[in-house]
């Protein structure tokens, strides 16, 4: 059994591989509630789509983002697009990387509700919510786990966005890692909030040292040119 | 109010499938127990084991706490080994420190 699930996942990888340059990459933007996720995905759709189109509403409330949403047709072009840094110093290492500004990728971008093993309605209530409100947002919250689970199914790539504020060991990271290293999909992970006084993205680099991390603030829009090339690189 | 810990052999594991695997954690976390699994669940296994748990939230479930030791490279690098997984009703228990080898975990009566 165990022989027949490792002969399907070396197909997968296979076809994965097979099929990955031929058009458009589905990238999954992954991680834990209110990492970041929706405002990430609304900055790239911003850049390279259309400055006025969200895909979602980012707030402080967890489990905002309760649906998967799918944006076809993004074309993450650098050549194209010159973007400002606001904090151009945030990486040193991106100034002496000779094809800054040169990547192009054609993508869907999947945000994907947050991550948890938990959802208990009382927290939303600390937000304001009526009871009943909160309670309905607990069970969307929930459909939205298992809908973000799914999609793995159908991902060629994710961006596992972290909260550099946070302690990044947590098991849902783990595990999301360990389903992607499994399926022999590619990821980024992308250490956000680094506006932050007490951001530490060299503590997810730490924990995480076999994978990419960028350093990146969504929000702010720092250090987003290297991010790009990450996902050109390692999704075209 | 006591809390019962069901420690689990990688022997027992081993003979169940997957779906009994998880069905036994769940239904165990869901009366109460901290079940501590000797072999630990692989990443696929606790990722259905979020999206199981997720079907069964309600007012008096809010979920699990899930803590384990991250896998280790087996055979070439190929099958990896999994390790210890600690699993328990998100309100009951608490994990407080976590590294690749150590687990520190509150567990409170509620």
């Amino acid at each position: 059994m165990k022989s027949k699930r490792r002969w399907k996942s070396i197909l997968t990888r296979l076809r994965r591989a097979l099929s990955f340059r031929k058009g458009t990459a589905k990238i999954g933007i992954y991680g834990p509630p209110n990492a970041g996720k929706t405002t990430l995905t609304n900055r790239i759709i911003h850049t390279f789509v259309d400055e006025n189109e969200d895909v979602g509403i980012a707030t402080e409330v967890p489990h905002e983002t309760r649906r998967a949403v799918r944006r076809e047709g993004v074309t993450i072009d650098l050549k194209a697009k010159s973007l400002e840094d606001p904090n151009p110093d945030l990486n040193s290492e991106s100034k002496e990387k000779p094809k800054r500004g040169k990547a192009k990728l054609k993508l869907d971008v999947v945000d994907t509700p947050g991550l948890a093993t938990k959802i208990d309605f009382h927290e939303f209530l600390a937000y304001g919510l009526e009871e009943d409100e909160a309670k309905k947002r607990a069970k969307e919250a929930t459909e939205g786990v298992i809908e973000a689970i799914k999609w793995l199914d159908d991902i060629d790539g994710i961006v596992l966005l972290m909260d550099s504020t946070e302690d990044p060991y947590t098991q849902t990271n783990i595990i999301i890692i360990g389903n992607m290293e499994a399926r022999g999909i590619p990821i980024i992970i992308a250490a956000n909030k680094v506006d932050l006084v007490d951001a530490t993205p060299q503590r997810i680099a730490n924990a995480f040292p076999q994978h990419s991390v960028i350093p990146i603030s969504a929000l702010k829009g720092e250090n987003m040119l290297d991010l790009y090339e990450e996902m050109a690189r390692r999704f075209r | 109010m006591e809390i019962k810990m069901n420690l689990i052999s990688e022997d027992k594991i081993n003979s169940m499938t997957s779906t009994e695997k998880l069905r036994f954690v769940l239904d165990g976390v869901k009366s109460g127990d901290i079940v501590v699994l000797e072999g630990g669940l692989t990443s696929e296994e606790q990722m259905k084991l979020i999206e199981l748990t997720m079907t069964e939230v309600d007012d008096d479930f809010s979920g699990i706490e899930m803590s384990g030791y991250p896998s280790k490279k087996g055979f070439l690098n190929i099958r990896k080994k999994t390790r210890l997984t600690v699993i328990g009703p998100a309100k009951t228990m608490h994990t407080t420190k976590k590294d690749k080898d150590f687990i520190s975990a509150i567990i409170s009566a509620i």
